[in-house]
């Protein structure tokens, strides 16, 4: 990569000041002026990312009730900076707990935003990582290839799914315990260059902690995420179908409530990724509907049209053993 | 008379300036980054002007997005090597421009032994001349 660059290189940089050139970290306006709560928001902005946040993600109050206090604590702050009130920078690590398909990558992004607009990480990137990206094969592999992840998140949040998989009592020559080290070592001593979220299923994070209660103390924010009631996740349906441009028939969404009300029940149960599920089956049954019948001119309606049947031939009625009425 | 106290390499740019501070560092890194040109970081002991091609440390960083990751990987190569020359420069990968933007000093050995000037007789009384770095009198790794 390098090339004959000394002679040819330009220097239309900006000389020697360090507080020459941030154009895209700062927030527009300088937030060291603010003086009340309502400066540091309509500066920052946050009010707008917690609007979205509350406007796209159903349910989910005790999230969002957390997410406010974190944003208040985190505004407040900013107001004691300003005035001289120094205090130290607070721990921002996460640990996000609740079912497959909660919506805890989702949040994640959104904490990257808000923790990016009042200035608590530079650049507010999400880096999503799991186990085989932190935890090397071999001796020797794993410090490497975990500071490596490190520095891609640096000035963003770090978000590790499934984060129990890092500890592996059962092998006591496991390399995931290194992978724990180094964390902490950061997390402690770069608290400003980034912050880390951890995310996994309640028991087996709960185990986790217990079992490295160096990372337990590391972790000051615990989130749960509580699983979706069916009328939530009937909600959560219709927000995936208008964005993909289909619409229920009258009676299907009631039909589809039964097959959630159902479905709910039955094992592997992946909350808004299960819906998702179900609706792309949906999609299947009625694109094979229309496609039997060839001679029929179709209208953008029959098109974007998802009928009670697309949803009564689905196999969950059959294993309940509940006739859908039609 | 001496043009040159210390014998200071001069090359690249701000190398008539003062060290660079790690903060100043971090701005540069910053621009660059803003106009999404890959960091590297480049060492050499035979610092000669024609010597363009000076060693990688680890690997282009196309991926990294924050200042301070890159600092972070500058320490370590000053760890690694504190008495070469080390460079950061900042790469576009821009079809069409696909070179180096950007190259500055920022390590350099305690004592800069300099260059001498070797005259060179041939035919016809003519003199050819050409520089010649004092340190590369000396194996690889023992310079300075």
């Amino acid at each position: 990569m390098s090339n004959s660059s000394i002679p040819g290189v330009r220097a239309e940089t900006p000389v020697t000041t360090a507080t020459a050139s941030h154009p895209a970290d700062t927030p527009p306006v300088a937030l060291g002026l603010a003086r009340s709560v309502g400066e540091v928001l309509a500066q920052s902005q946050v009010e707008e990312v917690i609007a979205e946040l509350d406007r796209d993600l159903v349910g989910l109050a005790p999230v969002k009730a957390r997410i406010r206090d974190i944003a208040a604590l985190l505004v407040i702050d900013k107001l004691r900076t300003n005035l001289g009130l120094v205090s130290e920078a607070p721990s921002l690590h996460m640990n996000f707990v609740g079912n497959p398909g909660t919506g805890k990558t989702s949040v994640a992004m959104r904490m990257a935003q808000i923790l990016h607009r009042l200035g608590y990480v530079r650049k507010g990137h999400l880096v999503a990582v799991t186990r085989d990206d932190l935890v090397g094969q071999y001796i020797g592999h794993t410090a490497p290839k975990t500071k490596e992840v490190l520095k891609k998140a640096m000035g963003g949040v770090l978000f590790i799914d499934e984060a129990y998989y890092l500890y592996r009592p059962e092998n006591e020559r496991d390399y995931g315990q290194e992978a724990i080290e180094i964390l902490l070592q950061v997390m402690e001593n770069q608290r400003d260059d980034l912050v880390v979220i951890l995310a996994g299923y309640k028991d087996r994070m709960d185990i986790f902690f217990e079992s490295n209660p160096g990372m337990s103390s590391r972790v000051a924010h615990h989130i749960n995420f509580p699983d979706y009631s069916v009328d939530e996740l009937l909600q959560i349906s219709q927000k995936m179908l208008q964005e993909q441009n289909y619409v229920f028939a009258p009676d299907a969404d009631t039909m589809f409530q039964r097959y959630l009300s159902l479905r709910v029940q039955q094992p592997h149960f992946a909350n808004a990724r299960s819906v998702r599920n179900a609706l792309d089956r949906a999609r299947l049954r009625q694109a094979s509907r229309l496609f039997a019948d060839r001679d029929r001119q179709l209208s953008a309606d029959d098109l974007r049209t998802l009928t009670a049947s697309d949803f009564a031939a689905s196999r969950v009625f059959q294993q309940a053993d509940v006739r859908p009425v039609t | 008379m001496m043009t040159n106290h210390g014998n200071r390499l001069t090359q690249g740019q701000f190398s008539f300036l003062p060290e660079l501070t790690d903060k100043q560092i971090t701005a540069q890194i910053e621009y660059a980054l803003s106009k999404n040109w890959a960091l590297g970081v480049e060492y050499t002991d035979d610092p000669h002007p024609r010597n363009t091609y000076w060693e990688m440390y680890g690997n282009p960083m196309f991926d990294l997005k924050d200042a301070s990751a890159i600092l972070t990987e500058v320490n370590a190569c000053r760890k690694t090597f504190p008495r070469h020359y080390i460079r950061v420069t900042a790469f576009d990968a821009t079809q069409g421009v696909e070179s180096v933007q950007m190259s500055y000093i920022v390590n350099r050995p305690k004592t800069e032994p300099g260059f001498g000037l070797t005259r060179q007789e041939i035919g016809g009384r003519q003199i050819q001349y050409t520089v010649h770095s004092y340190a590369t009198d000396k194996p690889e790794g023992e310079r300075y």
